[in-house]
């Protein structure tokens, strides 16, 4: 690795190379940026990925489909429950269950919930990106109530492994809607907190307008999805062109924007964070009675055959594609990363501006490392 | 009990002891006048010099742990945290317990730095702070230096810490040091002018140089409210540009940790990282000082007109209070830009110096100008 940079340093173009990562603040993980700088200005950048890959895709061959929940969870952390959902939507499509509403309607609120919580962390660690570090700890300590919630319900609070083929886990906590409730009458109260440290402040949006600009063209062409493509105007919510658990039976916005700028990359999340609060508004009371999982067989065997399940996780589309020749583990299976797809834009946004607006566009793109490199 | 003794050798000269707090040249001149008449004059002069020496020492060490603590007590009361509240009584000496590991841990040699320039960095970012400390007025009398051009000494020593981060970023052999540094040398040596363009407005108006006339010339109003608008202007570009100066948030570009690590001192370890970092907060102390100064009456009380009582019971309170006070209200208010406002980019910085802060600190200068020359200020 290091000789190769030293290759590219001597190369007659005698650009600036700066090693960004994999130890470093900005990248939120292992992240390695090799970018090259003339003056401060990014010229080109080559994200190096790798750094904690853990080969999920090929341990999945050799273990069960509910052991494969547990490993979900590792790829996009903050994203937990969708990944899980996605897994457990395939088995169920495969399989032909039906499930009950209750168990469509937990799904629904614990991945709105697992939304609203990613979509924190994103505010606030894109706040410390842009060196605002107060917004830091506003986003963690509201974050930390949704995980208590998570706690309390799934026994996890991050990784929270709450779903399995043809249902949840345990049923919600007795507290889980009163806690829910009162979640969401606190946190209508601290968004307006949010705008006014961060979305309304004339230097967050100097930093942010103009900067990275993603054209709709561009945003189709790279494959872009999630809340990035949508400041886009690209809508590809999966909640609304593929409704799956009970998102067929909310009203939601889908948030679209059309500057495609880091700024409006930033507000699509925001204005995310209030659908969900409506989402789960919607459902929280109306949570029907029945069992909170279907039985199944012991064993869970897929029919020869192959399948794809997508569901909209925090940072876009998750799609999960699984052979099976029949056996209780899968042939091959292939988890599309949001993040591995959105990465690939990087270096087409950040050329031609400087280092700071570089950190300011990964971080308004989200990325979640382990999730790349799975 | 000493202090007894120093008491009683003062009151022997002026009257009660107290009366120092009031005005220190009292016990400096008893103690002159004591070694005065114990040894001969070159050794009154080597005396007194350690001994200002050593004070000064004693008191950049104390501002400087004791405003770290402020800060980190600072951004946890914005932050929703509670801060250092474990060792000693509010966690007050949570800072000395940091500085003694600090005090402790390896001083990491760094392949092909320039070892020379490496070492000699942070001292020369430290020595420039004492220069600058020596010469503010704390109180009435307590002076260490004080002379005709004296704000603008302060000026002159204050831009030279620049020196220091460019050494420390080009040495280290680091590209995120270097960037730092070059970052930091462009803004430094850019708001340099609006710092010096500001305080020659309060020049203007006082028409001296000399810190200690300054002081006295606010005897009857701080130049605040003397000087109508301009003082006011003048006043916000000083806290603008000082606070760009002194490299802290939102204009940190040179040690910017979400892009550059830590900029300029990323490769520093030990002490030699504590220096800088202590100078840091020591610059804050040094503007906010000429804040406090030039604006703000340095050490005189807040009078109103000829409301007698209300100007005794201000007279009362002790200078070197008055002094400390308003300076830790100009820090409070810089810490507070640093834990609200994210950080500028570079081009947006120069922007704000060249296109914004400089033109309208040239026509402010014009028109206190004016102002003095008709004679409307109060």
């Amino acid at each position: 690795m290091e000789e190769k940079v030293e290759i590219i340093a001597t190369d007659e173009k005698q650009e600036f190379i700066i090693n960004m990562g994999p130890q470093h603040p900005s990248t939120h993980g292992v992240l390695r940026l090799v970018v090259s700088l003339q003056g401060e200005m990014v010229k080109s950048l080559q994200p190096h990925i790798g750094y904690i890959h853990r080969g999920i895709e090929k341990m999945c061959e050799s273990i069960t489909y509910p052991q494969i929940i547990h490993l979900t969870d590792r790829m996009d952390y903050l994203s937990a429950h969708q990944n899980n959902e996605a897994v457990c939507l395939l088995v169920e499509k495969a399989l032909e269950v039906d499930i009950s509403d209750r168990i469509k309607y937990i799904r629904t609120i614990m991945s709105e919930l697992s939304r609203l919580q990613s979509h924190q962390l994103f505010w606030a660690t894109f706040g410390m990106d842009l060196g605002g570090q107060t917004c830091y700890f506003y986003g963690l300590r509201d974050r930390e109530m949704i995980l208590d919630i998570f706690e309390e319900t799934t026994g996890g609070r991050m990784l929270v492994s709450y779903n399995c083929p043809g249902g949840v886990m345990y049923d919600l906590h007795p507290d889980f809607q009163k806690k829910v409730k009162d979640y969401i009458k606190y946190f209508r109260k601290k968004l307006p907190e949010y705008d006014a440290i961060l979305t309304g402040n004339v230097i967050f949006r100097e930093r942010t307008t103009g900067i990275g600009t993603l054209s709709l063209q561009d945003a189709i062409s790279f494959g872009i999805t999630g809340p990035s493509a949508r400041a886009s105007g690209l809508s590809c919510d999966i909640r609304k062109h593929e409704p799956y658990s009970a998102y067929d039976r909310v009203k939601f916005n889908e948030v679209l924007f059309t500057e495609g700028d880091t700024c409006a990359r930033y507000l699509a999340r925001v204005e995310e964070m209030r659908e969900s609060l409506n989402i789960i508004e919607q459902l929280i009371d109306n949570i029907p009675e029945g069992p909170y999982a279907v039985k199944m067989k012991p064993v869970i065997k897929l029919p020869e055959g192959d399948y794809f399940q997508r569901v909209e996780t925090a940072r876009g589309e998750l799609g999960v594609y699984v052979i099976s020749d029949g056996n209780k583990n899968p042939f091959r299976m292939k988890f599309r990363s949001p993040n591995f797809v959105n990465l690939g834009v990087l270096n087409h946004l950040a050329k031609g501006f400087k280092i700071a607006d570089l950190i300011a566009i990964s971080g308004s793109l989200d990325l979640i490392i382990p999730d790349i490199d799975r | 009990m000493r202090f007894d003794f120093i008491a009683s050798y003062v009151s022997a000269f002026t009257g009660p002891w107290w009366k120092i707090f009031y005005d220190f040249s009292i016990l400096t001149g008893a103690v002159d006048e004591w070694l005065k008449g114990s040894v001969s004059p070159f050794w009154t002069t080597v005396i007194e010099m350690v001994v200002v020496g050593v004070v000064f020492l004693l008191f950049y060490a104390v501002v400087g742990l004791f405003l770290v603590y402020a800060e980190r007590k600072v951004c946890a009361f914005i932050q929703n945290r509670l801060g250092p509240n474990r060792i000693g009584p509010f966690g007050i000496f949570q800072t000395i317990a940091d500085l003694v590991k600090l005090l402790f841990k390896e001083i990491i040699p760094i392949k092909n730095a320039d070892s020379l320039l490496f070492n000699i960095a942070p001292y020369i970012v430290i020595i420039v702070n004492f220069m600058a400390l020596a010469a503010i007025p704390y109180a009435k009398g307590l002076h260490a230096i004080d002379f005709n051009i004296g704000i603008f000494y302060i000026l002159a020593v204050s831009s030279m810490s620049v020196v220091g981060v460019l050494l420390a970023g080009w040495s280290s052999n680091s590209k995120y040091s270097l960037i730092g540094a070059m970052r930091s040398g462009a803004q430094i040596v850019s708001y340099e002018l609006s710092i010096g363009l500001a305080l020659i407005t309060i020049v203007i108006l006082s028409g001296t140089m000399q810190l200690s006339e300054i002081v006295e010339a606010q005897r009857t109003g701080w130049f605040i409210f003397k000087g109508h608008i301009p003082a006011v202007i003048a006043f916000v570009i000083y806290v603008i540009s000082s606070t760009a100066e002194i490299n802290r948030g939102p204009f940190d570009m040179a040690e910017a940790e979400s892009e550059l690590t830590a900029g300029y001192h990323t490769e520093y370890s030990g002490i030699k990282f504590a220096f800088f970092y202590l100078a840091e907060y020591i610059n804050m102390f040094i503007v906010a000082s000429i804040a406090a100064t030039m604006f703000l009456g340095g050490w005189m009380p807040f009078h109103i007109g000829n409301l007698e009582g209300f100007n005794m019971v201000m007279d009362f309170i002790p200078p070197f209070i008055w002094y400390i006070g308003k300076t830790f209200v100009i820090i409070w208010i810089i810490m507070l830009f640093k834990w609200t406002f994210p950080r500028l980019r570079i081009d947006q910085l120069l922007t704000l110096e060249w296109k914004y802060l400089l033109p309208i600190n040239l026509v402010n200068v014009l028109i206190m100008a004016f102002l003095v020359l008709k004679g409307w200020h109060f």
